[in-house]
């Protein structure tokens, strides 16, 4: 179920320092989410796809992570142009679909594609633990880093944990159905993964203080920005001032 | 639940990002490091029971759960969500950065809320308690819903219809997560009530 389909791989992108990339990516997202201009928002579409080529991301698995976005905006494309008031372009019996509503679809469809793709280029690219120490390394709380460590560290074991639990009730003869008995059984077996969750929450934390643990994970990993990454960082917030500046020049609110 | 990027205007994400950050504060105040495990740990659980997908008819839906995460962590559900977020934006590609912020309040939100409406009746008698925690379960996917109604129709008036649409799609989603959490407390009454609000640690 639970799987990171891009952070193996050898390409440029992977090779940047994790703290750019993650910095990028935070500046990026704003910068289109915040945008309203056409040439804007497909200038950092183009931008996002040159980052995936960069990346050598696998187009299937790639495709695969955009169709829950796609599915959703299928749904406002139906919807949107007729609910939104403006001009009138074309008529589908008592609704009117308006120039207004196509153009926030469009819009949202070029902002959310383009978001996603760079996020999945720069940040999905990484592991977690690399992530983790970037977070750290960024002044992110370091509560919030140890818990997102840890929470990492156990999904998989917690998963594994739930099929366990999951075959025992199937080889009893558990047959999931629309009807009470299957969500008390649901409900219960939720109840024990819970339950097997504290308890292996409490021998993690004694394992821990028996290793020294004060409240400080110390990190082996090394940070240096090499002359690539700063050159690298520096071509990639030009482009991110070009955006803004395409933004300004159309939209300015001055 | 949770808005896609390049949705939201840019006052509701600034909110969004300002509500989450105060609840996560004082979730992060409250949970000190003997905790940290703990948190860790069970709010990988929650991000693994968010996976699973009961039958509905035909179909089938995926668990929420944040009423009973609001219940066992209480504020420190902010910061559990908010790390339950992330992974799913690095891992599925669910929300992203801009967004984060308002995914929390969505979520973290109605969890809390219903943490402090429900959680003292929790160690009372069964048909009490039982209520409550079906109320529970069941309230804090509504408000969860009524929170992504009211971010977008905050960022286009023209969101309406599809705010509506969410509240709407949601309801079976609130009455079988009602269903699930009554039985879930039930259970965790009688195996180690100690996870549950109203009882020693």
């Amino acid at each position: 179920m639970i799987d990171e389909p891009f952070a193996a791989g050898n390409s440029p992108i992977h090779r940047e320092d994790p703290r750019s990339r993650v910095i990028l990516a935070t500046l990026f997202s704003f910068v289109v989410a915040l945008s309203q201009a056409f040439a804007t928002l497909g200038a950092a579409l183009i931008f996002a796809l040159v980052l995936v080529i960069a990346a050598r991301l696998d187009p299937k698995k790639l495709i695969k992570r955009l169709l829950p976005l796609w599915l959703f905006l299928i749904l406002l494309w139906l919807v949107l142009p007729l609910t939104t008031t403006g001009t009138p372009l074309f008529r589908i019996g008592p609704l009117a679909g308006t120039r207004e509503g196509i153009i926030l679809c469009a819009q949202i469809t070029l902002k959310s594609n383009a978001i996603l793709l760079a996020f999945t280029a720069w940040v999905a690219t990484m592991n977690f633990a690399k992530l983790g120490q970037t977070l750290d390394q960024l002044k992110v709380p370091e509560k919030i880093v140890y818990l997102l460590l840890l929470t990492y560290r156990y999904i998989f074991v917690i998963e594994a944990e739930y099929g366990r639990l999951l075959r025992a009730a199937k080889i009893r003869g558990f047959k999931p159905g629309t009807n009470l008995h299957t969500y008390k059984t649901y409900a219960y077996l939720l109840g024990m993964l819970f339950v097997q969750a504290s308890a292996r929450a409490q021998r993690v934390h004694q394992a821990m203080r028996c290793r020294g643990f004060q409240g400080k994970f110390y990190s082996l990993y090394r940070f240096e920005a090499k002359t690539a990454d700063w050159i690298g960082a520096a071509v990639q917030l030009a482009i991110m001032a070009l955006l803004i500046g395409i933004e300004w020049k159309i939209n300015s609110p001055l | 639940m949770h808005i896609a990027e390049g949705v939201l205007s840019g006052p509701v994400i600034a909110a969004g990002m300002a509500v989450a950050g105060a609840g996560t504060a004082i979730g992060l105040k409250q949970l000190d490091f003997d905790r940290i495990a703990q948190t860790g740990i069970l709010s990988a659980s929650f991000f693994v029971a968010s996976l699973v997908h009961v039958p509905v008819g035909p179909s089938s839906v995926h668990l929420i759960l944040n009423g009973i995460v609001g219940l066992m962590l209480g504020w420190a559900a902010f910061p559990a969500i908010l790390v339950a977020l992330v992974l799913q934006g690095i891992l599925f590609g669910f929300g992203g950065i801009t967004t984060l912020g308002v995914n929390t309040v969505i979520m973290a939100g109605p969890a809390v809320i219903c943490h402090y409406l429900f959680g003292f009746m929790i160690p009372k008698k069964p048909p009490i308690s039982l209520t409550a925690a079906f109320g529970c379960g069941a309230l804090s996917v509504f408000f969860a819903a009524i929170f992504v109604g009211l971010a977008l129709v905050f960022t286009q008036e023209s969101f309406i219809e599809v705010s509506g649409a969410v509240v709407a799609a949601n309801l079976p989603v609130m009455i079988i997560e009602g269903i699930i959490t009554a039985f879930c407390v039930a259970f965790l009454k009688k195996v180690q009530p100690s996870l549950l609000p109203g009882y020693p640690g």
